[in-house]
């Protein structure tokens, strides 16, 4: 049957199963929009920006396991759509975008509203592809959503002109795709497994750590019956928060800048890292070469770019956490191997008794902002809640204090860091699980980024609870500026009252509260959340904290500021209990 | 050291920026890039020369990899390797010195390809070192111009049954 290729599009998403996109409409995507409100199966969510899109459909992917959808116009819209790319492709997070594009008579040619937005997004998606030919539509598409979802996950954008949407096609949505140039490997090899398998069998001071591949290849079972089999210690990132339960005895936090002491003296201190779908950040290794130097080190990961990128591997594994993981579990159980942690669990929880995360209370008459994360927590921790971040202080807060208790129920912006990304990303996972409680914990700085995305909440009945770290301060640079740049705060004090945060989210249909003291927190924080639709608490936190411990930039992760004193492990082995352990 | 790539790629639109900005993305500076169809009309051969480390470079070549339409990377061992390149020189040539240059250009099998009032051109195809020692000997004349298409390599026929 011959149709326009705006309208095989439109049938290639609902084939897909795609049920709601986020976009924002414009001249050349006249004949898609139009062929959009005839589809019974799609949700059109409009945003106010169509970076708000990108995000948007970044957090709908990561609460939901599908591929988040992004329809932007040429042109401006296509550009305001490539931070959220970005953060999409260093998060590996599957989602495709469609931007419009002007006549293929006219591309090349300064087109009104023209821009290359296929080379100018080559370096921040996994693939992209510009459809000059209506009739190449069906196959693009496919091959789009199948290249965004499998493998290492990452953004596909798809470039449309006016004259492909107009132009007519013989629609036949393919079962299946083939690519040459594409076929991930999924088992790991079978020797580098055993291997794996009998390093672990005989560590005496092992640990997991594990990172978004676990969550992305859906492996948080495997790593909970290996962690349970061999009594493996389990250190989480940030983009793995979730793919461990965080309140399981065996989980020994999130390491690296703002981990906690414990959980970078363990790694520190192992015989074996086990690297599960994880890539070295810089913001977890500080220091390269004392990165868990006395460790062999094993490292699973789907990507074979990420092996050996950043820290020299011993057993190299090439395949899907979830596939190697089991395999390791198959060796492992054949061969009645069993945990030999127990010394190394009485070092770990000494350290964690004397290292827990700290921070100063106060009289009781000041908001700290760790107390409020605590009690955001605690308040949702038996509901179905999805937390999403922003970026800065907010977000290593709601990292340290935040337990993250299944798998895809934590949403922050790891790799690029995106301030901003957290209002739409949260408008995004409420579309993706409608029943859960979203809560977004965000700061003053973030939250001016995208604030216009409020109205898309309101006009969309998306409920969405915000919690506002306001402290006057673009806080994380600010702390830099206080420890290394003599407290000069250049460019980073901001008016606490400008906005009212409370009148502009009143201004928007949103319930609004502000908090400046701890007893009216509980209160604040519960009525937001009860409340029908999209909620703000302003919490007037403490100006000045820090985020406590952190690693020194460029050192060594044992050796971090603030917290209770200790380290770096090297001197704490002379400590006589930790003697007694060992010998 | 220099590292020769053989890159099999989908012939298509658009592949050799994805190809080629990797390498800049990466910080690595191209040192000779040759492209043409190959024994599949749907498939295209890039020949990359790139100064680099092998560290680094294993980087880059895992990455070239990941890019969907790279079908095939190989970093050919110089020892296994053959190798070529053309070149075109424009010398300067008053014509009393013009016996002088074509003799230089037949010792190394060049070939005259166009003769002006002050100028010959010089067609020449070879590995590396050969090439580098005819533009030596042409320089005591004054070069004028010099083209060249970029190394083209295949690796050796040893291991064939």
């Amino acid at each position: 049957m011959r149709i326009t290729g705006a309208e095989a599009l439109v049938r290639a998403l609902e084939a897909e199963g795609v049920e709601t996109v986020f976009g924002y409409p414009g001249a050349v995507l006249l004949p898609i929009y139009d062929a959009l409100y005839d589809s019974k199966q799609i949700r059109h969510v409009l945003v106010r920006h169509e970076q708000g899109a990108a995000h948007a459909a970044d957090g709908f992917a990561r609460v939901s396991g599908k591929t988040g959808v992004v329809i932007a116009t040429s042109g401006p819209g296509a550009a305001n759509t490539v931070t959220g790319i970005a953060n999409a492709y260093m998060d590996s997070i599957p989602i495709v975008v469609f931007t419009g594009q002007v006549a293929m008579n006219v591309v090349g040619t300064d087109a009104f509203q023209e821009c290359d937005i296929t080379g100018m997004t080559i370096p921040i998606t996994k693939h992209n592809y510009l459809v000059k030919d209506a009739a190449d539509l069906p196959e693009v598409i496919k091959e789009a959503f199948h290249i965004a979802s499998t493998g290492r996950p990452g953004p596909v954008l798809v470039d449309v002109p006016v004259t492909t949407a107009k132009g007519e096609v013989d629609f036949r949505y393919p079962d299946s795709v083939s690519l040459r140039g594409y076929k991930p490997t999924y088992r790991g090899h079978a020797k580098q497994v055993k291997q794996a398998a009998q390093l672990i069998a005989k560590a005496r001071k092992p640990l997991l750590y594990i990172g978004g591949g676990v969550t992305s290849s859906g492996a948080a079972k495997e790593v909970k019956e290996l962690a349970e089999l061999m009594q493996l210690p389990v250190t989480a990132t940030l983009m793995g928060k979730g793919a461990f339960p965080e309140d399981h005895h065996l989980f020994v936090g999130m390491p690296g800048m703002h981990g906690a002491k414990y959980t970078n003296y363990a790694i520190t201190e192992t015989d074996l890292l086990v690297a599960v779908g994880v890539r070295f950040d810089d913001r977890v290794t500080g220091k390269l070469a004392s990165f868990a130097s006395k460790a062999k080190v094993v490292h699973v990961d789907i990507d074979p770019a990420e092996i050996g990128k950043n820290k020299p591997v011993d057993v190299p594994i090439v395949g899907d956490a979830r596939n190697v993981l089991a395999a390791i579990l198959a060796e492992l159980r054949k061969s009645g191997a069993e945990p030999r942690t127990e010394a190394w669990w009485k070092v770990i929880d000494d350290w964690r008794r004397r290292y827990p995360l700290h921070y100063e209370h106060g009289d009781g008459s000041v908001l700290m902002p760790q107390h409020v994360i605590e009690r955001v927590d605690a308040l949702t921790a038996g509901r179905d809640r999805v937390v999403v971040t922003d970026v800065g202080q907010h977000q290593m807060w709601a990292a340290q204090y935040v337990k993250v208790r299944t798998p895809r129920t934590w949403v922050s912006s790891g790799g690029l860091g995106t301030m901003g990304f957290s209002l739409p990303a949260a408008i995004g996972a409420k579309a993706g699980r409608p029943d859960a409680l979203v809560v977004d914990v965000v700061g003053d700085g973030s939250l001016q980024m995208t604030l216009q995305e409020m109205a898309t909440a309101a006009s969309h009945g998306i409920a969405v609870k915000l919690v506002l770290f306001n402290n006057g301060f673009l806080g994380m640079v600010r702390q830099w500026q206080d420890l290394f740049y003599g407290k000069r705060y250049s460019g980073t004090v901001l008016p606490q009252d400008t906005p009212d945060y409370v009148a502009l989210a009143k201004a928007f249909g949103w319930h609004a509260e502000r908090v400046d003291a701890p007893d009216a927190l509980d209160g604040a924080l519960g009525r937001a959340f009860d409340a029908d639709g999209s909620a703000l608490v302003e919490c007037r936190v403490a100006r000045e904290e820090l985020v406590y411990p952190m690693v020194n930039p460029g050192g060594s992760i044992d050796e971090m500021l603030g917290g209770i004193p200790g380290g770096p492990v090297s001197e704490m082995l002379d400590d006589e209990t930790l003697k007694e352990v060992w010998e | 050291m220099q590292h020769t790539l053989s890159v099999l790629v989908e012939n298509k639109p658009g592949v050799l920026t994805r190809v080629t900005s990797l390498f800049a993305r990466r910080g690595f500076n191209i040192d000779s890039l040759a492209v043409g169809p190959t024994e599949d009309p749907t498939l295209s051969r890039i020949t990359i020369v790139v100064n680099a480390e092998n560290t680094p470079l294993e980087q880059v070549t895992k990455q070239l990899h990941k890019l969907i339409n790279v079908i095939k990377v190989q970093d050919l061992d110089p020892g296994e390797m053959v190798d070529r390149e053309l070149v075109l020189f424009k010398v300067n040539a008053p014509p009393e010195r013009r016996h002088e240059i074509i003799e230089v250009a037949n010792v190394f099998r060049g070939k005259i390809v166009d003769v002006g009032k002050n100028s010959l051109t010089i067609e020449a195809t070879g590995a590396g070192d050969k090439l580098a020692a005819m533009e030596d000997l042409f320089r005591a004349y004054g070069i004028k111009e010099i083209a060249r298409t970029g190394k083209i390599a295949l690796s050796r026929g040893l291991r064939e049954q």
